[in-house]
């Protein structure tokens, strides 16, 4: 071990600059401990303790020096390269630049944009509750993507939020369209004067993708989440938005959509939605007409059509329920005897259970991982039997990979097992666009449809497939382009998810026919 | 209500996934991307207690008081006594310590050796073994300075018949008090109790403070606020460095000792020995701290922080809504620069009341006012602006007395709200001096550390359950 020290005359530094070069040359190559002092006499004891200088050294108070210790070979280079340090011009030293620090809570946020109306949260489900509290007890509106927030948390947020005139969407609330600006999965339409208000996401996106496409136009489209009308909630956000879109002066006609709601519940809303003051188009999946319908309210039994009787209302016309609820063309194809099921593959949870309400009146039981009767559950969710429409959304399915709106891989493997069973008549798909879905579904889905009715062929089959994409030509994605695409790979399109399966019974009910 | 939103452009905070801020924007929206953390580093239970503290409006009125009674404050050095004789419920067998309480056998090595010498300086005992021996005994009793309106930087030891300086709060009538400043070395507060440590103890009883006390009685108090205020302009931060305070405060001195009836030799090793250390104003700037934050403290429902204090094993939290009480969390090692010869290992876990200062928005906070203290992390003085814009988003209020030059004369964010702190995962940042482990080797470094989180948490599940209810 060496010893090497440097005496530079007159040169001042305050102590914790020194401290701050001592630490800095102990990391020069080859230095082991490492010293820079003005060599008071106290200074130079203290070196001296610390064994970093031996012997006496010729420097005095205002004199800096430089003591180091390490391997022979090292300490000159070290020597000089310290003293270059020491001498380099205030420019070149450590330069700092100003960090302002990213907001890291709603409430620091909020001071970065003090316009702030809106909280869009979706965190895990275990912080968002304590996340939506803040941002309620800040003022904001809360749109609550996450799932898996506790009912009791749920209950307690909107009824916190009611009581300062705040609304909560959600919780599992995947899309909303508030002031024209589509938030979290949505899609890009036409500002209009329809207001929607859906317990259902893809329901909403269904509606207002057919609102669009059909020339009319949205004021806001307002989620709630799926648990709203349960009972314990009591329809609070619906009431709250129902409510908000019959004071707004830019909305003409009011359409609210629920898987079927609580009956109490349900009651609660249709009374509300009488008193609106302009009418209210109303589709409750499942529910029966008769029970809805009002003075200035008006049943739909499918998406698409509550759409339609919104943009007749929208355009002065009454709502036409006496429209028939056939498909809009034939379907060219012919099955052979085998061919007897539908398959319903879908991304939409909403789209699903739709499927299931048409076909079971059509085509009779039909089994599902989310059925409308608990005895039509399917107990293999990897596995159809019969007439099946599977949720691909369902939890059991998203655990640890994407939703199906995102990754199309888990689809496209059961499109093609569908396909190979030769009972398989129909498949039917939905395509959602818009933020937060695939770039390009029809894409990713082209091949695989080549590929299934290839598949199909080769066994002597024809293999149809229906779809339908729920978009719009200002999405992302482009409606035509898509349809297009899918189109060219063989698909047979309808408009909507009601269209589609209409057409699929179509094609089972002349096979049955020909069978019989 | 919602419809009022209809009418206003949508502004948006994202909570959670980027894509959906991003695709706001895209879509022509304004949205603000919150760089979110599970708070409180994922405590579901503390964030719920979060939850319903933030904005809540007594919280929100309360802290309004408790930085009301902060600002309002007036410490004035009024006088200098014996502890035993000024200190609230100071007993003859007493001996005063840093941080928050802590037993005779769990103390820190610098603790236990400056607790030695104050025995040997009572003349308890006459030698160490006997002073570890009446220590280790029970005989005596050990409290913080806080618990007795008192601060103390590293060991932070007071015994009976120590003189103090009292501090006067005027604004609330509130006394406040701390030792004497011995200079750098072998010192008491370092645990370091030889000969030469009780020689030095004596004469600033016997010399010094006579002294100093004649003089300030001529002045009739020094009002602190503004001297420190003035420091801040010179480039102190009043903590970890009170060079300019110190000469201001010989500066005021140095004319009423002359009118005083001590002999010039006394006169003259007093101006030499307040001359000599550059620390000395630091336990004014300490009295006067506690001053401002007593007269915060016990305000029902505020979330502001009263103290941060260290006993070389925990660190320390005291919180105006919840009188007494501590929040305490092991003490940090502070990475900082090291003497020649010591490193890391050497270093005593972070010690001494002098956190008192950031607690009151100067030393940390007002870092941008003291640029040459950043070099302790090797950092530039913007990195010193840095921190005390960071303190800002902790912080109830910026304090109007204490105005920093190169934030264009701000005031400096003062009053930490532990919502804040829990919140947004800034941890308040402190300036300090470090300690050898060892009783008596001194101080062996200077850094900048950060009070622990879990002081914190614990402080905001404790406020939530006392201000709504348990829940």
């Amino acid at each position: 071990m060496a010893r090497a020290t440097k005496v530079i005359r007159n040169f001042y530094h305050d102590s914790v600059s020194l401290m701050q070069l001592s630490s800095m040359f102990a990391q020069l190559p080859g230095v082991e401990q490492a010293a820079a002092i003005m060599a008071s006499a106290n200074n130079i004891n203290l070196l001296k303790e610390a064994g970093l200088v031996a012997g006496t050294v010729e420097a005095g108070a205002n004199d800096l020096l430089i003591a180091l210790q390490g391997s022979a070979e090292a300490l000159d280079a070290a020597l000089a390269a310290a003293e270059s340090t020491l001498k380099q011009s205030a420019s070149t030293a450590g330069q700092g630049t100003s960090r302002t620090i990213a907001p890291r809570s709603l409430e620091m946020g909020l001071a970065n944009m003090v316009e702030g109306n809106l909280a869009v949260i979706s965190t895990p489900g275990e912080y968002a509750a304590a996340e939506a509290f803040k941002a309620l007890r800040l003022g904001l509106h809360v749109m609550l993507f996450s799932d898996n927030v506790q009912l009791q948390d749920e209950i307690a947020l909107k009824q916190f939020a009611r009581d300062r005139d705040l609304i909560v969407m959600g919780p599992e609330c995947g899309t909303a369209v508030i002031n024209g600006v589509p938030l979290a999965f949505a899609n890009v339409v036409t500002r209009g004067t329809i207001g929607v208000v859906a317990a259902s996401g893809t329901g909403l996106q269904q509606v207002i993708c057919l609102i669009d496409r059909w020339g009319q136009g949205i004021s806001q489209a307002i989620g709630t989440g799926s648990h709203d009308l349960h009972r314990a909630v009591g329809g609070i956000s619906m009431l709250q938005g129902l409510k908000a879109l019959a004071a707004d002066r830019s909305t003409s006609v009011i359409v609210l959509i629920s898987k079927p709601p609580d009956s109490e519940v349900a009651e609660h809303v249709l009374e509300a939605a009488g008193k609106a003051g302009k009418p209210v188009v109303v589709n409750f999946l499942g529910a029966d007409p008769a029970r809805i319908r009002r003075p200035n309210v008006f049943p739909a039994d499918t998406l698409e059509d509550a759409a339609k009787a919104a943009v007749a209302l929208a355009e002065g016309r009454p709502p036409d329920p006496a429209q028939p609820a056939g498909f809009l063309h034939a379907v060219p194809f012919t099955c052979t005897p085998g061919q007897r099921y539908i398959r319903g593959l879908y991304s939409g949870g909403t789209f699903c259970y739709e499927a299931s309400l048409l076909l079971k009146k059509n085509v009779g039981r039909i089994y599902s991982n989310t059925p409308v009767e608990p005895a039509d559950r399917l107990h293999d969710g990897w596995t159809s039997r019969e007439h099946t429409v599977i949720d691909l959304g369902d939890d059991r399915f998203t655990r640890g990979r994407p939703h199906p709106m995102i990754d199309h891989r888990l689809r496209n493997e059961r499109i093609l097992k569908e396909a190979a069973d030769p009972q398989v008549a129909v498949i039917v798909l939905d395509i959602v666009l818009g933020y937060g879905s695939h770039p390009d579904p029809a894409g990713e889905l082209a091949p695989v449809l080549h590929q299934a009715t290839g598949l199909a062929r080769k066994a002597g089959r024809q293999l149809a497939v229906i779809g339908f994409v729920c978009g719009t030509a200002s999405d992302p994605q482009g409606l035509s382009t898509q349809e297009d695409t899918l189109r060219g790979a063989g698909m047979i399109l309808a408009e909507s998810n009601a269209q589609a399966v209409r057409m699929a019974a179509a094609v089972v009910a002349g096979q049955t026919g020909m069978s019989s | 209500m919602m419809q009022t939103l209809f009418q206003e452009k949508l502004h948006v905070l994202n909570v959670g996934l980027a894509s959906f801020a991003e695709s706001i924007v895209k879509a022509g929206g304004t949205a603000l991307q919150i760089e979110w953390a599970p708070p409180a580093q994922g405590q579901q239970n503390v964030a719920r207690a979060l939850a319903q503290l933030v904005n809540r409006p007594s919280v929100e009125a309360a802290n309004r008081t408790a930085f009301d009674l902060y600002q309002s404050s007036q410490p004035i050095l009024r006088d200098i006594g014996i502890a035993s004789e000024m200190l609230p419920n100071m007993g003859n067998r007493m001996i005063l310590h840093g941080g928050p309480p802590i037993a005779w056998q769990n103390m820190c090595g610098p603790m236990k050796g400056a607790i030695l010498g104050a025995i040997l300086y009572e003349g308890w005992a006459k030698d160490t073994a006997g002073a570890t021996a009446l220590a280790a005994g029970g005989d005596i009793v050990f409290e913080p300075c806080h618990h007795h309106a008192a601060v103390g930087p590293m060991a932070g030891v007071i015994s009976p018949s120590m003189p103090v300086w009292m501090v006067v709060d005027t604004a609330h009538n509130r006394p406040s008090f701390s030792n004497f400043n011995e200079g750098l070395g072998q010192v008491l507060r370092f645990g370091a109790n030889g000969p030469d440590v009780i020689d030095r103890l004596r004469w600033i009883e016997q010399t010094l403070a006579p002294t100093l006390r004649a003089g300030i009685e001529i002045l009739g108090g020094i009002d602190l606020k503004p001297l420190m205020a003035q420091a801040l302009h010179m480039g102190d931060e009043v903590h970890n460095r009170n060079v300019a305070a110190s000469s201001l405060l010989l500066k005021r001195l140095i004319t009423a000792l002359l009118k005083t009836q001590a002999s010039s030799p006394d006169i003259a090793a007093a101006v030499d020995f307040v001359a000599g250390n550059d620390h000395f104003f630091l336990n004014l700037s300490m009295a006067a701290c506690k001053a401002m934050l007593d007269a915060a403290q016990g305000v029902p429902g505020s979330s502001m922080v009263t103290a941060m204090a260290r006993n070389g094993v925990e660190f320390g939290i005291r919180v105006s809504g919840m009188g007494e009480r501590w929040f305490t969390a092991p003490a940090p090692i502070v990475d900082g620069l090291f003497f020649p010869g010591f490193t890391m290992a050497d270093a005593a876990p972070d010690l001494g009341d002098s956190a008192i200062t950031e607690t009151a928005g100067v030393g940390g906070f007002a870092m941008a006012a003291a640029p040459a203290i950043v070099k302790f992390v090797g950092g530039a003085p913007q990195d010193a602006i840095d921190n005390t814009m960071a303190m800002a988003h902790i912080t109830i209020g910026c304090n109007e007395a204490f105005t920093l030059p190169p934030m264009n004369f701000a005031g400096s964010p003062a009053g930490i709200d532990i919502r804040k702190v829990v919140d947004t995962g800034i941890l308040p940042i402190i300036n300090t001096g470090i300690a050898h482990r060892e009783a008596g080797v001194g101080q062996i470094g200077a850094g900048i550390t950060r009070a622990p989180l879990a002081c914190f948490t614990q402080a905001v599940s404790a406020l939530a359950a006392r201000v709504c209810g348990t829940r």
